[in-house]
């Protein structure tokens, strides 16, 4: 327990994503639809989402914030969790879709496909499709990360490649050769694991299942981050070349985290899109990966709930500004920017923390 | 294989050195900075080697320990372990250890935490993850937290230590490897008078269990320490002996206050 | 350089030879009388008295014959009914802009009702095509000669058959032989005599053109019941010798227009990467805003054409300073405001660079729109240098080419030889020694970065001229220019300007085979690749700096 209880605010916060966890949903499955209780089923949604950005941010901290690699590419570990999870909904349609194919989603219909490709096959099964929703960014990032890091690729070199696979992967998921359904990607889902994926039952689960897993992600990272490796990994970040000298092999150490971070944001993904009932290649974009590294600097890198502030902080004020006034919200995002890396390195967090040091 | 075979991993030091460096060259655009360089170091031996700036003292060590690979020459370590077939985290494995020029330690880290990571346990990434410090292994930290005299900073993050602090604690996190080479680059850069002494006393405590090469600019410290010094310029060995014969050496007299 | 831009004025001057040839043709001898008398029985109402007129200019063996013959094949000839006069007309708004028949002088503009067009009939144009035709085969322009050959060739006739036989025996110019030849051999093809159809593949061996490969082709096909359309052997072997002769100039001109498109790519992608080279290698700052400023020497483009839409190229012209101005203040701004707080902390620099990217990509939506802006291209730089049939080499591609080697060379020759050159170039060798020196380093991190932001600026005005000007312009390109850095090597701008044209001509190569995007996807993939073997690039800086 004293994983989450290290710090009075990591404690409280995650207190907090625990009550909406449980009692959101809960008064949601309990409550009348008109009483004060009732969340508003955009509500939850809105709510998972922010979850499921905060687990996203806390990936990049483990690598970011803790091993030194400001990787511009996480969303595409994201996005590849997510395209899993849309196969696997995609695949769920059945007969239901316009063109009413059992076997092919529409996309392949409508291109005239006539079976299944390889890649397509399995995925309607739950759980393999869960397993891939870990293995393909696990495996992606293995095989960069063993590449990049083998070969000492560093600082603003593997940002660079980094945004470099992210902005291939784009323009990759763009064709519709690649039988991801192109531009468009996929959506129009009708249900998850026989729950309609409108239902506001099923929101309040996926909520109640993204606090869930955020907090048990958290626990998983603070346990790694307080163990040796963690250790290691900050040696890394700081002394690369002494920890190699102390006889750790540095590559194997970063591409632990890298994958298992990969991991993470590819979980976060699966979460994403039963929530917003889409995923499409624009989730490639480097401009989405970079979204991510602000939430980390903002909340305070290399300290896990810092990335979960951040996460949720930035995308409040996303959601109120850009339904508010659209043209704000890029002046808003850069300007914030350019003042947290200049004047808060550590980020909101590192004002408390250097207020406590003060007490 | 024969029983007789020794295993490739296993130190043979039976001819009396433990390092064999030979005929090493090593340009970097052009400029040689080992120049035929061959250098032996004997097992349980504390040699230093001095020579001025851009001798390529540094560079020698980056070469032992696997950072740089010359152009040409052998490495050896003992009879039978190729070093230059290594890379920087097998040779520290193997039992060479190398403190820096300029005293790296890990800042955010505590004093202990540093030591720690040093120890010499399996450093495979799983082991790490679940590594747990038993009583033993604290026993060894707390015995070269006092060997360093740093036993009062032991919760410290290493950043706030003074430049000296952080070069008795690269030298601590040397002890923790137990390694049969230390490679100690410039060591008392920035110490006090009594620190010096200090340090002094801690090689020579040391010298006979392991070998130790020192580099060093400070021929007071050297005086004290060395029974054989080695003098390096222009990426080759000028000469080698006693303190007092290489000091009066005409050769090393040209080179330090000729150039 | 020079001699393209020769080259090219001589090109243009030919052009406008052509098509005013009244102007250069000089009035002297002209026998009124046979003019006049003919051009008024051009003007008569029947078709009979105009095919006799015809005849009669076409013999009177003057040039002024010739203007007016075409532009009664172009249907610009009229009679000026107030006059009773013949004048050629070209069509403006108001009107038509009139200039004498006669003597080609300049009669203003008139509404189009008040003159009446000289019609032609399908039978006297075929007649009167022939006969310009002929008359334009002893022109002494090239151009015109040749003009005049795919006339003739347009309906051809035994009549011109003889005629062109006749002009092949004694035409001196290259170029116009070919076409002769194209087009004796294409119509001799269809000979039923086999001497005359090998003949004719002689003729047509050598000619790359669509419509020799599309003959030489057809004579290679087999009918519905599998027998050769061509029934000779003989023929059929020949052609196919022809062919293969044919497709291996194809596969050459193929080549080098790759090539071209190749190199015009890259040199897009080194001036939008060389200023990136020199923030990053001399300053080890990623400006992640360098696409942005890219961007608004675009926008300077349009503003400047907006200011003087009567005047592309001066516009064009003038952006070039305006737009280094512009994107060197901004760089200014930025350093001076934000990189000097973050030095040392490259990655802390992407990432507020990255903000400042934001900020100016929103500023410019909301001052010009998120829209793209179209901005124009001079009439010098549309338009293609058309080699032959099958090569073409699109002007702005190629000035685009040229103005990279030009802002290439500039700025090598600034480093190497100014006094800010120097610094520069000390700075990035070792920033301490530099300041123990007295190098100002702070303004030299200035200036450097003003320098590199202005360069971006001036590829803006390049990119204007080839893509469309919007928000996201620089977006597009910044991930490329990154990687034309990486791929070439930090801080060494021979690297850039290798890697850039590399990529550009992979990119170029790869295009047919995979697909644009995926070729694309292959050289970011082969980039990633490659940064594994050579982490730092084709020609890595060198030195005890970089270790650390
Ligand atoms: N990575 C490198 N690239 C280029 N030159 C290098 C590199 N490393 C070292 N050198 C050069 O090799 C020479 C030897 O350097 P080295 O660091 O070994 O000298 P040193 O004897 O340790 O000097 P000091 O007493 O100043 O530490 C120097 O001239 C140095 O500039
Ligand atoms: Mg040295």
């Amino acid at each position: 327990m004293n994983l989450f209880f290290q710090d009075k605010l990591a404690g409280s916060l995650m207190a907090v994503i625990a009550c909406i966890t449980v009692f959101i949903p809960l008064f949601n499955l309990l409550t009348p639809v008109d009483s004060v209780l009732h969340f508003s089923a955009y509500t939850v949604s809105l709510l998972g989402k922010y979850l499921t950005f905060a687990l996203l941010g806390l990936s990049l901290d483990l690598v970011w914030g803790y091993c030194g690699i400001l990787a511009l590419g996480q969303g595409a570990f994201f996005a590849l969790g997510g395209y899993a999870m849309g196969m696997y909904l995609m695949r769920q349609i059945g007969t239901r879709g316009v063109y009413g194919n059992a076997e092919l989603p529409d996309f392949m219909v409508f291109l005239n496909w006539k079976e299944l490709p390889w890649f397509w096959q399995g995925f309607n099964h739950f759980g393999f499709a869960m397993l891939m929703v870990v293995l393909v960014p696990g495996l992606l990032a293995l095989v960069f990360g063993w590449l990049a890091f083998r070969s000492r690729v560093t600082g603003v070199y593997l940002s660079i490649i980094t945004q470099a696979l992210t902005y291939a992967l784009l323009l990759a998921f763009f064709r519709n050769e690649m039988g991801f359904g192109g531009n468009n990607g996929l959506t129009d889902f009708k249900e998850l694991l026989g729950f309609n994926i409108q239902s506001e039952g099923l929101r309040s689960l996926l909520l109640m299942a993204t606090g869930l897993i955020l907090l048990l992600a958290f626990g998983v990272s603070r346990w790694v981050m307080n163990s040796k490796l963690g250790r290691v990994v900050t040696a890394v970040r700081d002394q690369e070349m002494r920890v190699r000298f102390l006889g750790y092999r540095v590559e194997h150490f970063k591409l632990w985290i890298f994958v298992f971070s990969a991991m993470l944001a590819g979980i976060a993904g699966a979460l994403y899109v039963p929530q917003v009932g889409i995923i499409n290649p624009s989730e490639f974009s480097p401009l989405n990966s970079l979204e991510i590294v602000i939430w980390v600097a903002i909340g305070g890198r290399g300290t896990l709930y810092g990335a979960i502030i951040g996460a949720v902080l930035v995308n409040y004020a996303k959601s109120l500004l850009t339904g508010w006034a659209p043209e704000i919200w890029l002046f808003f995002l850069g300007t914030t920017f350019i003042l947290v890396t200049v004047f808060l390195p550590n980020g909101i967090l590192g004002l408390f923390r250097s207020q406590e040091q003060k007490l | 294989m024969s029983g007789l075979a020794l295993k490739p991993d296993e130190l043979d030091v039976s001819h009396g050195p433990i390092l064999y460096l030979e005929g090493i060259n090593l340009s970097f655009d052009g400029f040689k900075a080992l120049n035929n360089l061959s250098l032996y170091i004997d097992a349980g031996e504390l040699r230093c080697v001095i020579g001025p700036n851009g001798a390529g003292k540094t560079t020698m060590m980056d070469v032992i320990t696997g950072k740089t690979r010359p152009d040409s020459g052998s490495v050896f370590f003992g009879q039978t372990i190729d070093l230059l077939k290594m890379d920087e985290a097998a040779v520290a494995r193997a039992g060479i250890c190398r403190k820096f020029q300029k005293p790296t330690v890990f800042e955010a880290l505590s004093v202990f935490e540093n030591l720690e990571l040093a120890l010499a346990v399996d450093k495979t990434v799983w082991k790490t993850l679940f590594a747990k410090l038993n009583g033993i292994q604290r026993d060894r930290i707390d015995e070269v937290l006092a060997i360093i005299g740093l036993t009062e900073q032991r919760s410290r993050p290493a950043g706030v230590l003074s430049h000296g602090q952080k070069q008795w604690l690269e030298i601590g996190m040397l002890l923790m490897q137990d390694p049969k080479v230390m490679l100690v680059d410039e060591p008392v850069a920035g110490m006090t008078h009594q620190e010096i002494e200090r340090t002094a006393e801690l090689l020579l405590s040391l010298r006979g269990e392991r070998s130790i090469v020192v580099v060093e600019h400070d021929m007071e410290f050297v005086r004290t320490i060395a029974s054989r010094v080695t003098v390096l310029h222009e990426g080759s060995v000028l000469t080698e002996g006693t303190m007092d014969e290489v000091q009066n050496d005409p050769r090393v007299i040209q080179v330090y206050l000729g150039g | 350089m020079k001699p393209i831009f020769f080259r090219h004025y001589v090109c243009l001057m030919a052009i406008g030879l052509l098509l005013l040839p009244g102007l250069v043709l000089s009035d002297e001898n002209l026998s009124q009388d046979t003019l006049t008398a003919a051009m008024s029985k051009l003007n008569a109402a029947y078709m009979t008295e105009r095919s006799a007129a015809i005849e009669q200019l076409a013999a009177a063996q003057e040039p002024r014959a010739i203007v007016i013959l075409q532009a009664l094949l172009e249907g610009h000839l009229f009679n000026l009914i107030a006059e009773n006069k013949l004048v050629i007309g070209a069509e403006i708004e108001a009107g038509y802009k009139l200039s004498d028949a006669k003597n080609g002088q300049d009669l203003g503009i008139v509404a189009r009702e008040a003159t009446q067009k000289i019609n032609l009939n399908n039978a006297l144009r075929v007649s009167l095509r022939k006969t310009l035709g002929r008359l334009e085969l002893n022109a002494s322009e090239v151009k015109v000669r040749i003009h005049a050959v795919q006339a003739i060739a347009k309906d051809i006739d035994p009549e011109g058959l003889v005629l062109l036989h006749a002009q092949l025996s004694t035409e001196k110019d290259r170029s116009v032989q070919d076409e002769i030849k194209l087009v004796l051999g294409l119509e001799q093809l269809n000979s039923t005599d086999k001497p005359q159809r090998l003949a004719a593949l002689a003729l047509l061996k050598d000619h790359a053109s669509p419509a020799v490969v599309n003959r030489l082709n057809a004579l290679q096909e087999k009918d519905a019941t599998g027998q050769f359309v061509e029934t000779d052997a003989d023929v059929r072997n020949s052609a196919k010798t022809a062919l293969i002769n044919i497709n291996s100039k194809l596969r050459v001109y193929a080549a080098i227009e790759t090539v071209f498109f190749g190199l015009s790519l890259g040199a897009v992608l080194v001036l939008a990467a060389i200023g990136l080279a020199i923030t990053f290698g001399v300053m080890g700052v990623i400006n992640m805003a360098h696409g942005e400023l890219m961007m608004l020497g675009a926008y300077t483009t349009y503003v400047m054409q907006q200011l003087l839409p009567d005047y592309l190229g001066l516009a064009l012209l003038l952006s070039i300073p305006a737009a280094f101005m512009i994107s060197a203040l901004v760089g200014i701004l930025i350093e001076r405001g934000i990189i000097r707080f973050l030095y040392g902390r490259p990655l802390e620099t992407l990432l507020a660079t990255f903000g400042v990217s934001l900020v100016l990509q929103q500023t410019v939506r909301s001052i010009f729109s998120p829209l793209n802006r179209s901005v124009a291209s001079p009439e010098w730089m549309s338009g293609a240098w058309q080699i032959n049939d099958f090569l073409a080499l699109t002007w702005n591609r190629f000035y685009i080419l040229v103005f990279c080697l030009l802002v290439f060379t500039l700025l090598l020759q600034i480093l190497k030889r100014t006094r800010l050159g120097l610094e520069v170039r000390a700075v990035a060798q070792n920033r301490n020694m530099a300041k123990a020196m007295g190098i100002p380093t702070a303004r030299v991190d200035a200036l450097t970065f003003g320098l590199g932001s202005g360069i971006a600026g001036v590829a803006g005005v390049a990119l204007s001229q080839i893509t469309n000007v919007g928000p996201n312009l620089g977006q597009a390109y910044i991930v490329d220019s990154f990687m034309v850095v990486v791929f070439g090597g930090v801080g060494n701008l021979w690297g850039t300007l290798l890697a850039g044209f590399s990529l550009g001509i992979a990119n170029k190569l790869l295009e047919p085979l995979a697909g644009a995007v995926l070729a694309k996807i292959l050289v970011l993939v082969f980039i990633i690749l490659f940064i594994q073997k050579r982490p730092r690039g084709l020609f890595p800086q060198k030195g005890r700096a970089v270790e650390g």
